[in-house]
């Protein structure tokens, strides 16, 4: 897993992302010291958080022996810093899971437990079960990273609306594809 | 002797009224309960024109998993398609439009001749207390009422968002009414694996769609009338 062709082999970027969501314990947890730890003895050189709506600001760094740190609020895609990226670190939302997982990019999910009624956290359990990610709580983050072993995550076969559609067809009356 | 007469005449209408009315409330029953079972077996004709199908749009995931369904359905069996998203709803609209213009410049139609996009009051939002939702949801159910009024759909296609289910009820009462028949077609999100949503969980117990796709073996299970249908991202 991981496709680094074409990317400055020295440059190893670890991306976060809380896609539109405001998640300060991810965030926080991000920049906290034992992850960017755990991170640096990973091999990793950059990290990039995308924060969304949050209001806790990480702390830009400019490397010196530790990680480069930088962040942004928004973007109208993320897709490149996914296909840049050589960790994912996101929320749990369906859309940055998916999308993540269909570049074939290592990804760790975390859960913010703060959200009532948390449904996300059953697709993040079973991906995880299925072996196509990690998952984590912002407390448990640092030591996910330390104990992951991404070779053993299997790729994430994308699904298909087809079936569906021939359901659908099937009962109007359409003649099947 | 008047007085005994006048009771025995108001005691008479009202057992006539209270008849009359236990007679519509059963034919109401029974025909509610034959709608229910027709709406659950594929239609008998073969289908030999377009369908106009309504298309209900939610913010974030649940757009992207509609449009990813609307690539593989046949557009011109399809047709014309109406999209409504929520008012504080910005993305969605868009994004369905990127969809229909890029059609529309492959195909050489119009876009205006196939497809028209609307935006619909929220029964709730996120967060929003469940006191105020009973009035919010009122409005919701009227500007819905006024919408499917103007589409009258054959087709409904949606997928999660709280704004499907005035929209639901409304097309089934039509159903019911003999105003409309609309198929409705319900696909949980990918993310519900282990429950439905509660959008979902409404359609499911009150039989209201014709057909709820789940996307997860486990959902099956625990609701046996759900079709399963795997992965669809």
């Amino acid at each position: 897993m991981g496709d680094e062709e074409g990317v400055d082999k020295s440059r190893r970027v670890v991306f976060v992302t809380v896609g539109t969501t405001s998640f300060d314990a991810l965030v926080k947890a991000v920049d906290s010291e034992n992850v960017k730890k755990e991170l640096l003895v990973k091999g990793y050189t950059h990290l990039l958080i995308q924060m969304g709506r949050g209001s806790y600001v990480p702390t830009k760094s400019e490397g010196e022996g530790s990680l480069v740190v930088d962040y942004f609020t928004f973007s109208s895609s993320i897709a490149d810093h996914l296909r840049s990226a050589s960790l994912v670190i996101s929320h749990a939302g369906s859309g940055s899971i998916f999308e993540t997982l269909r570049l074939r990019k290592p990804l760790i999910v975390v859960v913010n437990e703060d959200l009532m009624d948390n449904h996300q956290s059953e697709l993040a359990d079973e991906l995880a079960n299925r072996k196509h990610l990690y998952c984590a709580s912002p407390q448990t983050l640092h030591q996910t990273i330390s104990d992951m072993d991404l070779n053993s995550l299997l790729p994430y076969t994308p699904g298909d609306a087809t079936p569906v559609a021939n359901h659908i067809n099937r009962f109007l009356g359409f003649p099947d594809d | 002797m008047e007085n005994g007469n006048g009771c025995c005449f108001s005691s008479v209408s009202s057992i006539a009224t209270l008849s009359s009315v236990a007679v519509v409330v059963i034919l109401i029953l029974i025909r509610v309960l034959h709608v229910i079972y027709c709406s659950g077996r594929p239609l008998s004709k073969r289908a030999s024109k377009p369908v106009s199908t309504l298309i209900i749009l939610g913010s974030g995931g649940h757009t992207a998993e509609m449009l990813n369904l609307l690539a593989v359905l046949q557009k011109d069996r399809f047709n014309p398609r109406y999209y409504i998203a929520a008012a504080t709803d910005n993305m969605s609209l868009q994004k369905a439009m990127m969809l229909e213009n890029s059609l529309a410049s492959e195909s050489g139609i119009k876009v205006a001749d196939t497809a028209q996009f609307m935006k619909i009051y929220r029964s709730r939002e996120v967060g929003q207390s469940y006191i105020t939702s009973v009035w919010t949801t009122l409005i919701a159910t009227v500007h819905a009422l006024w919408l499917m009024i103007k589409i009258r759909p054959e087709v409904i296609l949606c997928n999660g968002p709280g704004t499907c289910i005035p929209l639901c009820v409304i097309a089934f009462i039509f159903k019911v009414l003999g105003i409309r028949w609309s198929s409705i077609f319900y696909v949980e999100s990918i993310a519900r694996v282990r429950r439905l949503s509660l959008s979902g969980l409404l359609l499911y117990k009150l039989w209201m769609a014709d057909q709820l796709f789940v996307q997860w073996p486990q959902l099956q299970q625990q609701y046996p009338r759900a079709t399963y249908v795997g992965r669809l991202m």
